[in-house]
């Protein structure tokens, strides 16, 4: 498949347009480029984003890492590793710590990640007030004037409906203080790790047509009110393999009598708790 | 026991070798072969091959073959391979007026110059299954080619002569904007919107058109002509500074004469709707005519309040491609985001819990989304 395909499928004019849109995304922390998005051999909706913000930026050795829901053998996962394995020939690794760029959808690592990392995450809808208003031409308006309180108003239905703002994933947040800004479908767990994260973070989505990005150390701030502070998930039980208590917990359905077990989302986390626990 | 999924790379390779086989089908029935497509299912190549945005005929059966069948899928390869390819030249404009024809009717005129040319069409068959077709005799009899009528000039243009619709419009010289290049902007241009139609799903555009004429945007259509032709595409190489032929594709294209408009200082005139799509997608190129004359709404000063006439969610939402793996995204794991929502819906449960136990509390019906 890779026969007369260039380095990591995308051509050097597509990746040179990519780039300048990641450039001014940098410049401009949170706010939506609109890039010449092509038509990938995988579905829209898959990562198409993601995948060529990747493709633009890796270069023969960078060392890839991919996760779906944190974990790297879920299929969509592999199927985009074995991708840019076969495209790019380049080396790849489950370990947060060994990759120099992470694709993600869905979650962000437990590990803390270093300034010589790029996080890519895969954004099906980039627009934060899309829920609210579904005309590109208005949202692009009410950016532009900075114009969020629909926002607030929102979150604040939400206290005033079950007494908790109930938005659990994709929770907007305001970039450097100007750009509100959806941090993909990430639970809102992962948000505070995008506030001065060390790394650059890439969004890219694709079939919307949009990059945004956070540079390095750049304040990211969840929206919430004085009364009614940003909080996280947290569970009353710890992983049952690796009994971690601070990771974000998946639970699994074991039996059809209401059993129940809950266990790291972030796969290489919870094997290299156990793998420091008992080595052999 | 730890049920989670593993072998994810695995299970891939038994999926991809299991595809292959149901591709296949029985070993003991022969294997389709590209020709046998292109000839005898030329209307579902005319498909992918429109909205898959590339002529070829031998890559569209390829890929209807390897698809299965699911045109959808095989617009979908066909686009992933059409990214790859590097643009050599533009070609001039196509001239329909000059093409020869293998179609021409007129729903305005009784009769037309060139005449009303039939063509193959399905219009007047009756739609019995033809229980003949059914044995594979291996002696088809060959029907009698006939030369193509010549090219006849095109029915809008007599009515242009008496500026009674409204006029083409001027090449003023600027290129089109490219879809496939550059994100789309609204208000987008008529060029803009026209492509994208062009390669927008027909079901979708069918279903569109159809609602203008059930009132959602009504603009009283007449097809003023619909014409299927074989048109040549030229290019000028720049070394050579004049026209060169690189070869001919088979077009329709759909004119329809809609409502007219007028003003103090203008005169009124019909308006236009236009469609054209590659092959012989008929169905296709007269809903398109359809959309794009209600997307025309704001210039022409009509209230946009169809959703055929808005230009936002027509264009956002035409591309199969697109929608396609959109909504069938939702087959990927969304475990995290789903223990969120779970997360969040047992608190707050628990925040309002009712001793009587009330398993069902209508607050909650809104929290998934």
């Amino acid at each position: 498949m890779t026969g007369g395909y260039n380095f990591a499928y995308l051509d050097e004019q597509t990746k040179r347009m990519i780039r300048r849109a990641l450039l001014k995304a940098v410049a401009l922390p949170g706010y939506q480029v609109p890039f010449g998005s092509r038509e990938m051999p995988l579905p829209y909706g898959w990562g198409t984003g993601g995948i060529q913000v990747t493709a633009s930026i890796i270069g023969a050795d960078d060392t890839l890492k991919v996760i779906d829901q944190g974990a790297d053998d879920t299929t969509n996962a592999v199927s985009i590793r074995r991708f840019f394995a076969k495209t790019a020939g380049v080396a790849t690794t489950e370990q947060t710590g060994a990759a120099t760029i992470i694709q993600t959808r869905h979650r962000i690592p437990e590990t803390k990640l270093r300034d010589d990392q790029i996080m890519v995450f895969q954004v099906p809808i980039p627009e934060p007030l899309r829920w609210l208003e579904p005309r590109e031409a208005e949202t692009r308006r009410m950016h532009a004037y900075a114009d969020y309180a629909v926002m607030h108003v929102r979150l604040y239905e939400d206290v005033a409906r079950y007494g908790r703002i109930a938005t659990a994933y994709d929770y907007p947040v305001v970039v450097n203080g100007r750009y509100l800004m959806r941090p993909s479908p990430i639970p809102k767990f992962d948000n505070p790790k995008l506030d001065r994260s060390p790394a650059l973070m890439l969004f890219g989505a694709g079939r919307e047509k949009r990059i945004y990005a956070v540079p390095p150390y750049t304040p990211v701030k969840s929206l919430d009110f004085d009364d009614h502070p940003f909080t996280v998930e947290s569970w009353d039980r710890s992983c049952a393999l690796c009994g971690a208590d601070d990771s974000f917990l998946d639970e699994v359905i074991v039996d059809d009598r209401g059993g129940r077990m809950f266990v790291c989302s972030d796969t290489d986390h919870c094997r290299g708790r156990r793998d420091a626990e008992q080595p052999a | 026991m730890y049920v989670a999924v593993k072998g994810g790379e695995k299970a891939i390779d038994a999926a991809h070798r299991l595809l292959a086989k149901n591709r296949r089908g029985d070993p003991m029935v022969p294997e389709l072969a590209l020709d046998q497509i292109s000839q005898q299912l030329s209307l579902a190549v005319d498909r992918v091959m429109t909205e898959g945005s590339i002529y070829d005929r031998e890559l569209a059966a390829l890929a209807i073959k390897q698809a299965r069948g699911d045109l959808i899928e095989a617009i979908f390869l066909l686009r992933a391979y059409r990214t790859t390819l590097p643009r050599l030249a533009e070609s001039l404009p196509i001239d329909t007026g000059a093409a020869f024809l293998r179609r021409r009717i007129s729903a305005t005129f009784k009769d037309v110059p060139g005449g009303q040319v039939l063509g193959g069409t399905f219009d007047y068959t009756h739609r019995l299954l033809d229980f003949d077709l059914a044995a594979t005799s291996g002696a088809d009899r060959p029907v009698e080619a006939a030369d193509l009528p010549p090219p006849a000039p095109r029915v809008l243009d007599a009515l242009n002569a008496e500026d009674l619709i409204e006029r083409a419009p001027v090449d003023r010289g600027i290129a089109p904007p490219d879809l496939t290049r550059q994100p789309v902007e609204f208000p987008a241009a008529r060029a803009l919107r026209l492509q994208n139609l062009a390669r927008g799903d027909e079901g979708f555009l069918l279903g569109l058109g159809y609602s203008t004429q059930r009132g959602y945007g009504h603009n009283h259509p007449f097809a003023g002509e619909i014409r299927a032709a074989e048109v040549v595409v030229e290019i000028v190489p720049e070394e050579l500074g004049f026209p060169v032929a690189i070869g001919e594709i088979t077009v329709t294209e759909c004119e329809m004469v809609n409502q007219f408009k007028g003003s103090p200082t203008e005169p009124a005139r019909f308006t236009r709707g236009y469609g054209l799509v590659f092959g012989e997608c008929e169905r296709k190129a007269m809903a398109m005519a359809l959309v794009d004359r209600a997307l025309r709404a704001p210039e022409l000063g009509e209230e946009v309040a169809a959703p055929a006439q808005d230009e936002e969610f027509v264009l956002y939402h035409s591309d199969n491609v697109e929608a396609s793996g959109f909504v069938q995204h939702l087959k990927l794991p969304h475990y995290v985001d789903f223990q969120a929502e779970l997360n969040v819906l047992r608190k707050i449960r628990a925040g309002t819990a009712d001793p009587g136990g009330a398993e069902d509390s209508p607050a909650m019906t809104e929290a998934a989304k």
